[in-house]
């Protein structure tokens, strides 16, 4: 774990506290009891969640961290239930890191690869999720390339549906991985927001769900968030979602605590949205000298996949102390471990939980 | 079909200008042949009209499906239908075919693909279409982009006397775009435009109706900055008409919050200012029609994700009770609500329709304007409840249709 500057004994000491509760109930007295602290059937969106909504997950996702760091790495809690991932767009990362997750808690997990070409528009959509839900599935790991069509499916069957990531809309495991992993890094206590930190977010805004994800839980976590991008690829009117938009990269640097780069998703531009990747660097790629722009000990933060040399230089991405990039990697099964854990909680009737999660 | 003389009594007419007056209308052999002050003679069918609205049938302008039950329900009694249909009415043959289709008791009037296959690059048979029965021409669902061909099909249609209908969105700037760019589609992740490229196309094919002398009318204007276009436009005397569907002036791109895709428009739904802007336009007469542009839609097109649902809306059945809302709201006269849905585009169309007048076909829609109803979408007469106008309470419903003097069933 990287040195942060905010390092305390006092933190130390309540993370401590925190992580020596029952496993189950790491953040117990902090939040409302039993389900009213996570009132939703389904994780479609950061847009969904309150405040402390999402340091809910953040803390339930803590004891994960440490379980995932010792040798043997499995529970039984979700013994017995099948956990369906449903990749309608190819991904390998977030996949195997869902995967992980429903296996250590001790789920069966299915993975089903439905490449978009194969599947015909929409009512075989439907017709799929409808299959799924005939099959009994206990959650449902949706990832699809159209915005809206995880909550789409989510209407559609009777188990609690999980966003890996929908079109340009939300990829909400991402965001709490990455608070997550911020938080880690600064050795914030459990239960902390990120109050005050600075981050800038620079990169492919427009077609990024990752970005509007983070945008959207950073800010409900009270950081200070600046996102940067050329012109096209800088959504309309984004600073009503309360960032500051920045088409000069220096400027945006300035007094960054964070630098989170995001990778340019060709898949997603018809058209030329960019001279060049090579211009691209030249404006916004996240070089060492680039780099000195930010705060001294800012961290460094990608969701991959990285495009080395044109949005993030090697030496950048592969700083000893100050880059995140695999921090976010094994934050990933924790959190995923965390949603899934906590959103089968009426399923397995654990107590408290079950009269609650009707809404979405 | 030659009608019995009808006389309808007992209604309050809706005429041309002024409030709607007390009086009765004959027709004989589906054209009007005396109204206001006259009675019915021997052998006349008579209709009690019991104090509601007599007014002229509606005349829809821009339709993509022939939907007779849903029509009706509305009052329509003629609909311009969209070349859009499959295959396209880019050929004589098929164009008299759908001039034919409804008859007798609903009137379609094809509107000609202006291009082959409505690819925008090749004019296709636009005399041979007008003589088989196409009142107009359009460019379909799309822009030409092609301001050559555009051009070129403008100065045709001014010598062949036909309207161009165009859809006025810039194809480059629009994309693949499914929502206007803002705030909304920000948050959705909706692939998005600016609302100017409304105003982009508008602006070109101001300037080509201007050089050309043709007649164009904008299928749909639903921005503030291409209204203001409009509004210059006309004042300078060039040749140019224009519509708007009552969910530009009802809704705003808040409606697509929560992935609706009965919402998904094309244009897309606008922000609130520019739905003002449309109201103002209706109001000063910068808008000349307000159509259904009856799209009708099952869930295998709208049961969808966002941005891959079709768009579109079965709107026929609301024309008339949304468009009174503006008169309610004081908006418009009840007179030039009717201007707006039947006399404007039954000019448009060249047919001797849309207005109660001696001579006029005998096209009458009975209006109850106030009888209260819920749209409900499981409910509907149309092919399909696409509306996004589910659950609304709304006031205006017609209760009784005649067409060419003859009552619709």
């Amino acid at each position: 774990m990287p040195a942060g500057n905010r390092l305390s004994a006092d933190d130390l000491t309540s993370r401590e506290l925190g992580l020596m509760q029952s496993p189950n109930q790491p953040s117990a007295g902090r939040y409302p009891a039993g389900g009213l602290a996570f009132p939703h059937r389904d994780l479609t969106g950061i847009g969904q969640l309150a405040r402390h909504e999402i340091l809910y997950l953040l803390d339930e996702a803590e004891q994960w961290v440490d379980l995932n760091r010792q040798s043997k790495k499995k529970t039984d809690l979700l013994r017995g239930l099948t956990i369906i991932n449903a990749f309608f767009e190819n991904s390998t990362r977030t996949l195997l890191s869902f995967e992980i997750a429903g296996k250590r808690l001790g789920a069966d997990v299915v993975n089903m690869h439905a490449a978009q070409s194969s599947v015909k528009k929409g009512e075989t959509l439907i017709d799929t999720a409808m299959t799924i839900n005939a099959m009994r599935a206990d959650a449902i790991v949706i990832r699809h390339a159209s915005s809206g069509a995880v909550r789409l499916i989510a209407e559609k069957v009777d188990c609690p549906v999980l966003n890996a990531g929908d079109g340009q809309h939300e990829h909400p495991t991402q965001a709490l991985l990455d608070a997550l992993a911020m938080r880690h890094a600064l050795k914030l206590p459990i239960g902390s927001d990120l109050n005050g930190l600075k981050v800038t977010i620079c990169g492919d805004i427009l077609h990024s769900r990752v970005a509007r994800s983070n945008i959207l839980s950073l800010t409900a976590l009270g950081a200070d968030v600046r996102v940067c991008a050329p012109p096209a690829l800088m959504p309309e009117e984004v600073d009503v979602m309360g960032v500051t938009p920045f088409y000069d990269f220096d400027a945006a640097l300035k007094g960054a605590n964070v630098v989170m780069m995001l990778r340019l998703q060709q898949e997603r531009m018809s058209g030329q949205f960019i001279p060049s990747p090579r211009e691209y660097r030249h404006l916004y790629g996240l070089t060492p000298e680039r780099l000195a722009k930010a705060e001294p000990d800012a961290f460094i933060m990608h969701p991959g996949p990285m495009n080395r040399g044109v949005e993030i230089d090697s030496t950048v991405a592969d700083h000893p102390t100050r880059s995140l990039i695999t921090n976010q990697v094994e934050m990933g099964v924790a959190i995923r471990m965390a949603c899934l854990e906590v959103l089968t909680r009426r399923t397995r009737q654990v107590p408290g939980w079950d009269a609650v999660g009707a809404a979405a | 079909m030659i009608a019995q003389p009808l006389t309808i009594i007992g209604g309050k007419l809706v005429l041309p200008t002024g409030e709607p007056q007390a009086g009765a209308i004959r027709s004989e052999n589906g054209r009007i042949v005396a109204l206001g002050d006259v009675a019915p003679q021997d052998g006349d069918t008579v209709f009690d009209a019991k104090g509601a609205l007599v007014a002229p049938g509606l005349v829809d302008l821009g339709v993509f499906a022939i939907d007779k039950p849903a029509f009706h329900f509305g009052g329509i009694t003629r609909a311009a239908l969209m070349p859009d249909v499959g295959p396209p009415l880019d050929h004589p043959a098929r164009v008299r075919f759908a001039a034919q289709s409804g008859k007798p008791d609903l009137w379609v009037h094809p509107l000609a693909a202006a291009t082959r296959g409505l690819e925008g690059t090749e004019l296709a048979e636009l005399a041979l279409m007008r003589d088989a029965g196409a009142k107009a021409v359009a460019t379909g669902r799309a822009w030409i982009a092609d301001s050559g061909v555009m051009l070129r099909l403008l100065r045709y249609c001014a010598m062949l006397g036909l309207v161009v209908v165009t859809h006025a969105e810039d194809a480059a700037i629009t994309g693949k775009a499914v929502a206007t760019a803002g705030e909304v589609a920000t948050r959705l992740g909706l692939p998005s435009a600016p609302a100017e490229a409304e105003a982009l196309a508008v602006s070109r094919d101001i300037a080509l109706a201007e050089l050309s002398g043709a007649h164009v009318h904008f299928r749909q204007v639903t921005t503030a900055r291409a209204l203001d276009l409009v509004r210059a436009a006309k004042a300078r005397g060039v040749r140019i008409t224009a519509g708007v569907t009552p969910a530009h002036f009802i809704l705003s791109d808040l409606e697509l919050v929560g992935f609706r895709t009965f919402c998904r428009l094309s244009p897309p739904l606008r922000r609130d200012s520019d739905r003002k802007a449309v109201i103002a336009a209706i109001a000063d007469g910068t808008i000349d029609v307000i159509a259904s542009g009856h799209d009708p839609r099952g869930p295998e097109d709208k049961r969808l994700p966002f941005a891959d649902a079709e768009p579109g809306m079965a709107g026929a059945e609301t024309l008339l009770p949304l468009t009174l809302t503006l008169v309610r709201d004081g908006e418009i006269t009840m007179a030039r609500a009717f201007e707006l849905l039947a006399t404007n585009p039954a000019k448009l169309l060249g047919v001797a329709a849309g207005k109660l007048e001696v001579g006029t076909e005998a096209d009458f829609a009975i209006v109850d304007p106030v009888r209260p109803w819920v749209v409900s979408s499981d409910k509907m007469a149309a092919a399909a409840g696409n509306t996004p106008f589910d659950r609304r309470p709304v006031e205006g419903r017609v209760t009784a249709l005649f067409k060419g003097g003859n009552r619709v069933d």
